[in-house]
């Protein structure tokens, strides 16, 4: 009979010091925890390829598209790299983008120009800069390092259904085109639901919801619609991305200067 | 009719859903002012470009297949009209191991006023002044990529002749390269093997490229000869040379740096020469999704006010306006200024994708103030607009 009420006590308290800790700490060391949780969980994926429509659509509805295919190579201790080929529209086919990302410091970026079969290194102070034309920046569709933020948990909220944390991120780069967004992280997997991004002036520029997450190797999960309002222009941009395959088993070879000639 | 064949050919390739694309484009040149040299056409003058592309990837082995032959019509210079295949040519990746065998092309370099170091390929100077179009290379390309860069051996067996604009064509000097008369300094002529050497690494901010070339100088001296009937005619020289290249970009920033230089020796020349300068790029202009690039690039020639080359000691000076919208449209401008007696040549293009398969091109290159001492004093009346309309699928 002591003992089990000295369990139970025991619990109480254990739960109690939970609950004290987490009212301890800090909003920032919270809204650092859950960034982490979220890069923890999406940690150990390899590789991964797959094919990206992009609809571009300016304020009077009529939209243009470009087709591309992306690859990505996980690199442990350092950013991902990804190498993009475009296919359409047809008169920038074969033209390609290879991009180390870093955890820290600016990224090493590449294109290559068929026309004149020529590969250019290019600076990566554009990352504020449109991404081919589209509402999405450089800095929005590269890889999404913990460091490249610091982090302050805002609050509690359901968002569509679903319980979330609502977490505020400050670039680190002075570069960025942002000085703040805003994250909606659902609690049950720490996907990124909803993104709203202000700009130089704090003033709400965009707001990004990712659609129709799938989930591959029983673990990652991968939005299959991503659609980026601008709130400033009324244009937007939706990507729609198809046919994700993991563990393709791809290497640094398949991410250096010579792929990107050498696949499509 | 070689259309008709080559969709014979090609059609077992079709069958495994293989990929076509490609362009047709109209090409319309106005000059300015009445031609200077006898026998040049003064009306404006229209070209019709053709190049499909085919293309075929197989994941094991790792074979890649490129087809993309090209076609040009013109309705004024017979020089201008070409057959060329521009890339045949099938590629193996075998590990660290890459193999291309096939006709095919290669660039060299940063520099974006003058492509100093880029040998390998021929240049096609009756498609345009600048010196951009290129003729597919016949070549066994074997690359070695390793922690230590990328190390490169080219053989080149088959040489090239430079197309140069025919009499009734502008853009010439006063005379007419006479293409069909070349002058070989190799017994072997246009069927000589050549060699390069290329290692291209890069560590942090810097891209690096060396290479060694020995064969067929790309480039021809031209000789004044009486041919029938004693009138002059200006023939190609092909010298043999050895040529040592090196090619530096550092990427600081918004800031890139680059630097090209060659050294030359041959038989009736040794000299060196480079281009170097910075690309700087102020982004999102004014808040706008525009980004401005600013140019500005030094080329020196050891043999200075002698150089047969327009680039001996000169300034290009340009920017790059992109606007980074859905139709890409950008505009480079820039001006090549010659530091010894102050000849200008202005060049501007501008491009735009119209729709989804459609783009514009319009290019414009004017002369100015161009001295009697310049090697482009020939071309001083030759200012033009170009537009290309061009159809992709």
């Amino acid at each position: 009979m002591k003992t089990k009420t000295r369990r139970f006590l025991a619990f109480q308290l254990a739960s109690l010091l939970a609950v004290a800790g987490f009212a301890q700490s800090t909003p920032e060391e919270r809204g650092l925890e859950i960034a982490r949780e979220a890069d923890a969980r999406d940690t150990g994926f390899g590789d991964s390829v797959a094919e990206l429509e992009m609809v571009l659509q300016n304020r009077h509805g009529e939209s243009s598209n470009r087709e591309m295919k992306m690859k990505t190579l996980e690199v442990s201790g350092d950013g991902d790299k990804t190498l993009i080929h475009f296919d359409r529209p047809r008169d920038v086919k074969g033209t390609a983008f290879l991009s180390f990302t870093h955890r820290v410091g600016p990224d090493d970026q590449w294109l290559y120009l068929p026309a004149l079969s020529r590969v250019k290194r290019i600076s990566s102070n554009n990352k504020s800069g449109p991404f081919v034309g589209s509402e999405f920046a450089y800095e929005d569709l590269s890889s999404q390092e913990v460091e490249k933020y610091t982090y302050r948990y805002i609050r509690d909220e359901v968002y569509e259904g679903q319980d979330c944390f609502v977490v505020e991120r400050y670039p680190v780069d002075p570069k960025s085109g942002y000085t703040r967004q805003v994250v909606w992280f659902d609690k049950q997997e720490y996907r990124s639901l909803k993104i709203d991004f202000y700009d130089r002036k704090d003033a709400l520029l965009k707001t990004l919801v990712f659609l129709d997450y799938q989930q591959y190797l029983n673990r990652y999960w991968r939005a299959d619609r991503m659609e980026m309002v601008n709130h400033q222009t009324g244009k937007r941009t939706d990507l729609i991305w198809k046919n994700y395959v993991f563990g393709n088993g791809f290497t640094e070879r398949d991410f250096d200067q010579r792929s990107l000639r050498n696949t499509r | 009719m070689w259309r008709a064949g080559l969709a014979l050919a090609l059609a077992p390739f079709a069958a495994q859903a293989a990929e076509w694309s490609g362009y047709i484009a109209g090409e319309g040149r106005i000059f300015e002012d009445r031609p200077l040299h006898a026998g040049q056409d003064s009306d404006p003058s229209g070209a019709l470009l053709f190049e499909p592309e085919f293309f075929h990837e197989w994941e094991k082995p790792e074979l890649l297949f490129e087809f993309s032959p090209f076609l040009r019509l013109d309705s004024q210079d017979e020089e201008r009209e070409l057959f060329d295949i521009r890339e045949l040519s099938l590629l193996w990746v075998n590990g660290n191991w890459e193999t291309r065998i096939g006709i095919s092309k290669v660039f060299w370099g940063v520099a974006e006023s003058q492509h100093l170091v880029d040998t390998i390929n021929q240049t096609d100077l009756a498609a345009n002044p600048d010196g951009e179009d290129k003729l597919g290379q016949p070549m066994v390309h074997f690359v070695y990529v390793s922690d230590f860069g990328d190390f490169g051996l080219f053989l080149l067996p088959g040489f090239r002749e430079r197309a140069f604009p025919g009499v009734e064509g502008r853009l010439r000097g006063s005379l007419a390269v006479d293409t069909d008369n070349p002058i070989y300094e190799s017994s072997g002529e246009d069927e000589r093997l050549d060699l390069a050497l290329r290692w291209k690494h890069y560590i942090g901010d810097v891209d690096i490229g060396l290479h060694y070339f020995r064969g067929t100088n790309r480039e021809p001296g031209l000789v004044l000869q009486s041919g029938d009937g004693g009138t002059p005619v200006l023939r190609p020289y092909y010298e043999l040379m050895d040529q040592v290249g090196l090619d530096l970009q550092l990427t600081k920033g918004g800031w890139l740096w680059k630097l090209e230089a060659i050294a030359r020796d041959s038989a009736s020349d040794r000299y060196s020469a480079m281009v170097g300068g910075f690309e700087y790029t102020l982004y999102a202009l004014g808040g706008s999704a525009l980004d401005l690039g600013l140019l500005g690039e030094v080329h020196l020639d050891s043999r200075g006010r002698s150089a047969p080359v327009p680039f001996n000691r000169d300034v290009f000076v340009g920017g790059r306006l992109t606007w980074n919208d859905e139709a890409d449209t950008s505009l480079i401008a820039g001006a090549f200024v010659d530091a010894d007696n102050g000849s200008t040549n202005v060049r501007l293009e501008f491009e735009r994708r119209l729709g989804r398969f459609y783009k514009l091109e319009v290019e414009l290159q004017k002369p100015l103030g161009i001295e009697e001492e310049d090697p482009l004093y020939p071309l001083r009346r030759d200012s033009y607009l170009q537009m290309t309309l061009s159809r992709y699928w």
